[in-house]
């Protein structure tokens, strides 16, 4: 039994002191277990059904009822401005709230035990959940589990864990999720991979989907995905999902093949983030504490380390349905597929929680039976119209979703628009791909182009054109820029962390509060034309600068011809690689192919050193101490994966450089500012200096200073060398080593070693001196 | 069919010391006591290719193919015979005799090749395809090195079995990727464009190119002429041919941009080459056809190659050889004698007029023609060529020697290899050396 909670069999736990309170952990869970079995025992006299299923399955496994976790936040922003005001999950896909969707899909997947890990805006979601049917299933429970200061997938994962709920396999899923797959197969595949391997913690749920080659994304808008997987058993053998377009190659590592007589190598696939998973994926993400993202961390990491053996495998569907609203993109693209009913039956006419009654007509018409139609109004195709929504004359509608309670006027054109509810929108408006949040008013004559946003209660101005892409939102945007893309787990995806003031109002009244922001108040005009309300988003918030690739908006004709050209451009450049050079240089000792092998590494070791000299000149002008140097400095060590020696190079290059562009006239001052400049910073030398092989790095990296970037050090090279050494930065060892290792290179390579060589012949005399 | 068919015998590979020689090139090493030349030879009648090229490397070794191919060969194949120079490669051969090309398609097979893999069977997957090269797999063997393993080291048991990495399509038909020689050390690295253009690809390290191509005589010829530093086939031309194909696709895609966008929502496609290249042939195709696991392929290109074909080929091939086979399992020519007490065990053959003394064993050996073996003589694992003298009590296992050998008495050889025409004197003991003939 140990070795199915995974924690006898896991080697880490034996370092991560805590031993003792896992096994209490266990003890109790086992207590648990028992009482469980008794209770079954007891309720299996009656239901003959399950004895009959016991019987077939030995495994305690089956006795556990089936449990997901549904995390219902993304943790990510790129829901915003909407996600400011309320949780993604709540948001309203064609008419019913995402996790709706979701937790259909899982009751009618047989789950019967759904844990809601609740993060951002938590109490709407609560609220929500409480006051749904699904409390009141039969056979299928919601439990809330509430957390305030998760910011990753990561930290909701080891929080479950904490909360010790989850006792056989589960399935995880994030509750923006709509699929009609069924689950039996996959899990079923699980635990028999599992039953034989106890390693294999996670059967990943694919979807064949292939990307545009043009711009390098699924329908859905996410990147595209090169996985290799094992043809035969299904294991993942290599993901890689955040493409990085500038590497143009994938490389396999070669004990791949030798361990694998084939593989599949695939880019027509796409991750449905539906996973299933064994307990030990909990305690994995316990034990990695840094583990935070679902696949860059935690996928990536059980790929890489080998050590644990852990196995992770796919499950690909073939004709069932699985795709997460990750983006606005896919937002409209789901949306799409739903009406168009691939999602069945999860469509519009067939009930489930939380859609009214509408009727499918002709056309992928759907129509809510109370609605007040003109009739000159024109409702195109695959169109969805909600209660109580009133539409004027002349009116035309297509490919759209239209709300509960909207009031549209006469002469409007909304097309592939997603409008939601108790919008109103004033006559002659034109909507073109674009998202209508709640309350919402567009004055006469608003124009919406492609790809615009408009979250909550904002106005639009008479006759005001709203530009394409445009994120509008009563909020103003926040001003903390979180560019870098692994600060999307810093900062939380709520804005409580931001703009408590408003967002907090907002959260408690649950969105009902009235802002208050009527015209009476001074709106800076120009943003939203007259009588218009909210904010407009700068464009570059969260470093989308591309932002037609996750927009709603179809991808415009200019912006694929861009993309194309760029495809192109990047096609010759690999096409130089590619060139085949003649079968005289094919010799793997080649310095050329080596060369190429390593030009990523090399590219990396380049911007690790210009970051480190930007980090060190910051804090030579701002006067940083040299202490939260070191520490920034780690960081990006840590990040980049690089050595002790690699910092300590890439300091006293920062160093060196620093003093050289000192102004000054001779070598002489030249000299003085390089002393001074290590004499200033030797604290920060030193601390990468643990080891001989460090301070060589230094040397070496010194002398090839002198050789090609700094020419002007080599008539003073000997004195800084003698420097280094007064300061005790490089020890004499390091000194002679250098020497000694030198003593077989080409002559052109020995220049430094004969200038010092005075110098290294007093060290070792003071050495032999002092053996004496 | 419309088929030249060019078969490149090689020369004297150095590879194969101290077996070749001037006499006795690459192509007429005995297999079964028949030039290793002979099988492709035959293959080829088989499926009625006649019209060939024998390219030898070396006037002299072209010489002596040509004079065995016109006493074998004269009334049943059109075959010529062409003299190149040493060491031009492969593709370096193709050139020289590229004026001699006029069909539409070219097979190009190495002469070392002992298969039973239809040529026939490759040359229609071309052309059903219509592709640039068709290019043959089988399976790599997987009883190589490790059966041998007393001889290879270590780290050749590493590398086992591993020769080419090919990548496919899905449908197996199409080569997308194909690494060799060093490249296999490396970690495998794929062009992310080639990918997108296909979205899968079966990555297979259990095939190996078995040196038989299909080609289209104008795109080989243009190719050959516009690189000129191009050496070999399997390591320059059809790895060239291989990634051209996918960078003419992708410029194909970029140009029909506009088509893409509507097919965006297009969840699946077909085979990419329908799809793609449909309407614009300005792509080319390079095709694969693989052997049946059945088939039996492998090329003579190394000593213990030549030790294990000859074994197979009188052992699990034996349809290869031609010969029929006694109850026993063996073949003993008529004509050979056997002393007392000399037991011929399965999976041998004993060649024409070879006399065997008293108490001798052989197992799992050839022995040529007109070989005379005197008693109590052991031999296993072993080829012994024609007109071999072996001398009374010699011990010979896993050893391979040549015609016109003399081993004197109690001669003990492990895992070595005797040229042409040595002498091997009496008591000698060696194991994994190769004897020469010293060159006056």
């Amino acid at each position: 039994m140990s070795g199915l909670w995974g924690i006898g069999s896991n080697p880490d736990f034996s370092d991560s002191g805590c031993p003792n309170r896992l096994k209490k952990k266990k003890k109790r869970r086992r207590r648990k277990k028992k009482k469980k079995k008794q209770q079954q025992k007891a309720s299996m006299g009656a239901q003959k059904k399950g004895a009959s299923r016991v019987a077939e399955e030995p495994e305690e496994l089956a006795r556990v009822p089936l449990q997901a976790i549904l995390l219902a936040d993304s943790f990510t922003t790129k829901f915003r401005p909407i996600t400011l005001e309320r949780p993604k999950v709540l948001l309203p896909l064609v008419n019913v709230p995402m996790i709706n969707y979701t937790l259909a899909w899982l009751e009618s997947a047989g789950v019967e035990e759904v844990y809601v890990f609740c993060c951002a805006h938590s109490k709407q979601v609560i609220d929500y959940l409480e006051n749904s049917e699904w409390f009141s299933q039969p056979n299928f429970s919601v439990i809330m589990i509430e957390s305030h200061n998760s910011v990753s997938a990561g930290d909701a994962l080891r929080l479950i864990y904490e909360r010790n709920v989850i006792h056989g396999d589960f399935v995880l899923i994030s509750g923006d999720t709509v699929s009609n797959m069924s689950l039996t197969q996959a899990l079923q595949e699980h635990k028999e991979r599992k039953k034989k391997d106890s390693n294999a913690v996670m059967t990943m749920v694919i979807k064949r989907s292939k990307p545009s080659q043009v711009t390098l994304q699924s329908r859905l808008g996410t990147d595209e995905l090169f996985m290799a997987i094992d043809p035969n058993t299904k294991q993942l053998l290599y993901y890689e999902d955040k493409a990085d377009h500038s590497k143009g190659s994938i490389y396999l590592d070669k004990l791949l093949l030798i361990d694998n007589a084939s593989i599949s190598l695939q880019n027509d696939k796409q991750d449905c983030y539906i996973d299933i998973c064994s307990p030990e994926v909990l305690s994995l993400f316990t034990d990695n504490f840094d583990y935070q993202h679902l696949r860059r961390h935690f996928v990536k990491g059980l790929l890489v380390d080998d050590i644990m053996g852990y196995k992770i495998f796919t499950h690909e569907i073939q004709s069932s349905y699985a795709a997460r609203i990750d983006n606005f993109r896919s937002y409209d693209t789901i949306s799409k597929d739903i009406i168009q009913r691939w999602t069945y039956p999860l469509v519009p006419d067939v009930r489930f929680f939380g859609n009214s009654s509408v009727k499918l007509e002709r056309q992928g018409m759907y129509r809510a039976s109370e609605i007040g139609l003109s009739r000159s109004a024109q409702i195109g195709p695959f169109t969805v119209i909600g209660n109580g929504t009133k539409i004027g004359n002349n009116t035309t509608i297509s490919n759209s979703v239209i709300g509960e309670g909207c009031n549209i006027g006469s002469n409007v054109s909304i097309e592939g628009s997603y409008i939601w509810n108790n919008v109103t929108i004033s006559d002659g408006c034109k909507l073109r791909h674009a998202i209508v949040c709640d309350g919402v008013i567009a004055k006469a004559g608003a124009v919406l182009e492609p790809g615009v946003v408009l979250s909550f209660k904002v106005a639009v101005g008479q006759q005001f054109v709203v530009p394409s892409y445009s994120m509008v939102s009563l909020l103003q945007q926040p001003t903390k820029q979180d560019s870098d893309e692994e600060l999307e787990y810093a900062d939380n995806s709520s804005g409580i962390a931001e703009i408590p003031s408003i967002a907090d109002a907002v959260d408690i009244s649950n969105g009902e509060m009235t802002l208050q922001l009527s015209e009476s108040q001074c709106w800076p005009i120009s943003q939203l034309g007259a009588g218009g309300a909210g904010y407009i988003w700068s464009i570059c918030e969260g470093g989308h600068d591309e932002e037609w690739r996750h927009s709603v908006a179809p991808i415009p004709a200019e912006k694929l011809a861009e993309a194309a050209n760029a495809a192109d451009n990047d096609l010759e450049l690999t096409q130089d690689v590619s060139a085949l050079p003649p079968s005289g240089e094919l010799k793997p000792d080649s310095n050329d192919s080596d060369y190429d092998d390593n030009e990523d590494a090399r590219d990396e070791l380049i911007y690790f050193e210009k970051e480190v000299e930007a980090t060190f000149l910051r804090a030579v002008h701002e006067n940083i101490e040299v202490d939260h140097v070191i520490l920034e400095v780690n960081s990006l060590r840590l990040s980049y994966n690089k050595l002790a020696s690699d910092c300590a190079g890439a300091i006293f290059y920062a160093l060196m450089k620093l003093a050289l562009e000192t102004p000054h006239n001779s070598s002489k001052e030249l000299l003085k500012i390089a002393t001074d400049v290590i004499s200033q910073w030797k604290k920060l030398l030193k601390y990468y200096l643990a080891d001989i092989d460090e301070e060589m790095e230094v040397i070496l990296r010194f002398e090839e200073m002198c050789l090609e970037s700094a020419k002007e050090f080599s008539a003073i090279f000997t004195e800084i060398l003698f420097h280094l050494y007064e300061e005790d930065v490089i020890q004499e060892d390091a000194i002679l080593r250098w020497d000694d290792e030198k003593k077989d290179a080409d002559e052109s390579d020995k220049v430094y070693v004969k200038k010092a060589e005075k110098f290294i012949k007093w060290l070792k005399e003071a050495l032999e001196e002092e053996e004496d | 069919m419309d088929f030249q068919v060019v078969v490149l015998a090689g020369g004297t590979s150095k590879k194969l010391v101290p077996l070749v020689s001037k006499e006795v090139p690459k192509a007429l090493l005995p297999v079964a006591n028949r030039p290793v030349l002979s099988y492709v030879l035959e293959l080829l009648e088989l499926s009625n290719l006649k019209d060939l090229i024998v390219v030898v490397e070396g006037e002299d070794a072209a010489l002596s193919v040509g004079g065995w191919i016109s006493g074998a060969y004269a009334d049943r194949l059109h075959v010529e015979v062409a003299a190149v120079p040493e060491d031009v490669g492969t593709a370096g051969a193709l050139r020289a005799i590229s004026h001699h090309l006029t069909a539409n398609d070219i097979l190009v097979v190495s002469g070392d090749i002992v298969s039973d893999v239809p040529p026939g069977a490759v040359a229609a997957a071309h052309r059903r395809h219509d592709a640039v090269v068709t290019a043959m797999l089988c399976s790599a063997p997987v009883s190589g090195p490790s059966e041998s393993g007393s001889s290879s080291g270590k780290d050749k048991s590493k590398k086992y079995g591993r020769y080419n990495i090919i990548g496919l399509d899905p449908t197996k038909q199409f080569l997308l990727y194909i690494a060799t020689g060093g490249e296999l050390e490396k970690d495998v690295r794929i062009q992310k464009s080639i990918l997108r253009a296909v979205g899968q690809m079966e990555i297979q390290s259990d095939l190996m190119d078995a040196h038989l191509y299909a080609f289209k005589r104008s795109v080989l010829q243009e190719v050959l002429d516009q690189k000129e530093t191009f050496q070999s086939l399997k390591q320059d031309v059809l790895p060239y041919l291989v990634r051209s194909q996918l960078v003419s696709l992708m410029r194909f895609l970029h140009d029909s941009s506009q088509v893409l966008s509507q097919t965006l929502a297009n969840a699946s496609t077909p085979s990419f080459h329908q799809q793609y290249s449909a309407p614009v042939r300005r792509t080319h195709k390079c095709c694969v056809y693989i052997a049946n696991n059945r088939n039996y392929c492998a090329r003579l290109n190394s000593i213990q190659a030549f030790s294990d074909i000859n074994r197979d080929v009188i052992g699990e091939a034996r349809n290869l050889s031609g010969y029929s086979f006694s109850a026993q399992n063996n073949i003993i020519h008529p004509s050979a004698e056997l002393g007392s007490k000399t037991t011929v065990g399965p999976h041998c053959m004993l060649g024409e007029g070879s006399q065997m003394g008293d108490k001798c064993s052989v197992k799992r050996s050839v022995i040529g023609r007109h070989c005379r073996i005197g008693s109590n003589v052991k031999v296993v694992n072993s080829v012994v060529m024609n007109h071999v003298t072996i001398g009374d009590g010699c011990s010979i296992q896993g050893s391979v020697i040549c015609s016109n050998v003399q081993l004197q008495e109690r001669v003990v050889l492990k895992d070595c290899q005797v040229g042409a025409g040595c002498v091997v004197n009496a008591n000698t003991e060696s194991k994994g050396e190769a004897f020469y003939r010293k060159e006056k």
